[in-house]
């Protein structure tokens, strides 16, 4: 099913209490296990705009449609990540994983047989009794993708999900990001200010304008998939950041 | 444990130096006590304070054997201790009930804050006379004097608890379609339990003093009562006993919700590196 934004826009009132735009007017489409990238100048409503399509907050004008719904509360089988883990520190890795599994009203032992068998695809079978305090950057922005790997989303949003890492764990874990969707294919957008990274990601990188964030620029990434670490140093994928680089300059400061 | 350990060079190993710090900390409390009680044997033993003020702590122990063997002791910390039981059950089940009210509500606390401010900034001897006029001089004035006392440190404790909760676990939960009842027991009780639990502590303290208030208001029986009565017969040994099982009964009770929160909040233990 498609992802549908039609003349989508955000407002916050302000401290006295005016109504400022933060995003959009906004159309565009996400088609059914697209993986789009969207890439913005810090403040232009990239947040806002996850959290309208996850049905977390509702949009001030204009609608998001999954298929012929309205979001306008949370959906059944998306789900969402943030650029901190935003783990429980009082639960276990495991359980951490598990949470989806347990407000779903699953019996425990199912549960933790699905999470032990995502554990061995992220790489974090040994930390499965770790909590959050004891794991490192990476290691934590693992257990919160298989947090949402567990629920077998149809859609995934992704709010800078590896923004807060070093290059090389973020390198790593989006190629793993690649591989777990090549394994479920879902429709995927992600938020992220690295422009390497939603080139070598996406389908399409979206670029928004400053505050309110309007759509300037809708570029597909033709490259064939799947991707390997190399492909950064290829012409196709050097003349495409530096498309995408160059619409993000013409906003200006 | 051990296999995290490894991986955070950070970490220190405790060597023999840390060790024999830790074990000092620990037991610096036990020595504060002790230096405390030989203080006051040498003040006693040289009369540097006149016995009737300062009795020597043998002196005191032999009233405290005293006390205990007469019954009195137990029966007036019992009657102390029901107060107290009764007015934490009731101040703490109120404090938690509106606390966790005002927090969902802010508009409540708009309402609320003037009753409650106002009750907190008024010294509770002063209008401890007039809840024994309305709750009579039994059992039940104590009970309230202890549950006020004991109300406002949970109160603020659970609001500050409750408004901590991560706003992205909130919305994660809500993206989960967590229920009331789930996110209240998945996310706010837990990120609560820290702050609620310090102010479990505060309160713990309090409850004596409470219950003691009242008793010096209405006279009859409790620790509170046997002080008033002691002192009018120059007992002051007797006075110091009634004094220190106070002392001890707000240690333990204090001692408990520190068990409490080394037994439930060990995931902070795991943080604090
Ligand atoms: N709850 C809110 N109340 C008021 N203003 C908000 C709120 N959330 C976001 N904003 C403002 O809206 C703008 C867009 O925010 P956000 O979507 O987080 O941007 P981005 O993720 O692109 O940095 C920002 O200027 C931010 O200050
Ligand atoms: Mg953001």
């Amino acid at each position: 099913m498609r992802l549908s934004l039609r003349e989508l826009s955000i407002s916050f009132p302000n401290p006295v209490g005016d109504m400022l735009p933060a995003l959009g007017p906004i159309s565009f489409d996400v088609a059914e296990e697209e993986f789009v990238c969207v890439v913005g100048p810090t403040g232009c409503g990239k947040s806002s705009l996850i959290r309208a399509l996850a049905g977390l907050l509702r949009p001030t004008a204009g609608s998001a449609r999954y298929g012929d719904e309205t979001i306008d509360n949370p959906m059944d089988r998306f789900a969402i990540m943030f650029q901190d883990a935003s783990l429980m520190p009082w639960r276990t890795v495991l359980d951490n994983i598990a949470l989806p599994l347990e407000i779903a009203g699953l019996p425990r032992d199912l549960r933790y047989d699905r999470v032990r068998a995502l554990l061995s695809q992220l790489h974090l079978e040994q930390f499965e009794r770790a909590y959050p305090a004891e794991l490192s950057g990476g290691m934590a922005q693992r257990v919160a993708l298989g947090r949402v790997i567990v629920q077998q989303p149809r859609v995934l949003l992704l709010d800078e999900p590896f923004g807060a890492l070093d290059a090389l764990t973020r390198e790593k874990l989006s190629l793993e990001l690649l591989r777990l969707r090549q394994r479920y294919m879902q429709t995927i957008v992600m938020v992220t200010h690295d422009i390497s990274e939603a080139v070598f990601l996406a389908d399409r990188v979206i670029v928004l304008s400053r505050r309110p964030g309007r759509l300037v620029a809708d570029i597909a990434v033709d490259l064939t998939r799947p991707r390997a670490p190399d492909l950064i140093y290829e012409k196709p994928f050097l003349q495409l950041t530096r498309r995408v680089r160059a619409e993000i300059e013409d906003l200006g400061t | 444990m051990r296999k995290t350990a490894k991986r955070n060079p950070g970490r220190q190993e405790p060597t023999a130096g840390t060790q024999l710090g830790t074990n000092l900390r620990r037991a610096s409390p036990f020595l504060t006590v002790f230096v405390l009680l030989l203080l006051w044997q040498w003040v006693s033993a040289r009369e540097i304070i006149s016995h009737i003020l300062v009795p020597p702590p043998a002196e005191v122990y032999r009233a405290f054997i005293k006390a205990m063997a007469a019954g009195t002791l137990p029966k007036h910390a019992l009657v102390t201790l029901e107060e107290m039981l009764y007015g934490l059950l009731i101040g703490l089940g109120i404090g938690l009930v509106i606390g966790y009210a005002i927090a969902k509500a802010p508009l409540l606390e708009n309402i609320l804050s003037p009753v409650i401010v106002g009750f907190q900034s008024t010294p509770i001897v002063a209008y401890a006379p007039l809840l024994v006029i309305w709750f009579g001089s039994g059992l039940a004035s104590k009970v309230v004097t202890t549950a006020v006392i004991v109300f406002f440190p949970m109160l603020v404790n659970t609001i500050v608890g409750i408004r901590s909760v991560s706003p992205k676990l909130r919305d994660l939960l809500r993206s989960l379609k967590a229920g009331r009842w789930q996110t209240f027991r998945h996310l706010e009780i837990p990120s609560a339990l820290p702050v609620v639990l310090a102010g479990l502590k505060t309160s713990a303290t309090l409850a004596v003093i409470g219950a003691v208030v009242g008793e010096f208001v209405s006279q009859g029986s409790g620790l509170g009562f046997l002080v008033t009565s002691a002192r009018n017969l120059y007992d002051t040994p007797l006075v110091f006993v009634a004094v220190l099982t106070m002392t001890a009964i707000s240690l333990t009770l204090y001692g408990l919700v520190a068990y409490v929160e080394w037994r439930f909040l060990f995931w902070q233990r795991r943080s604090n590196r």
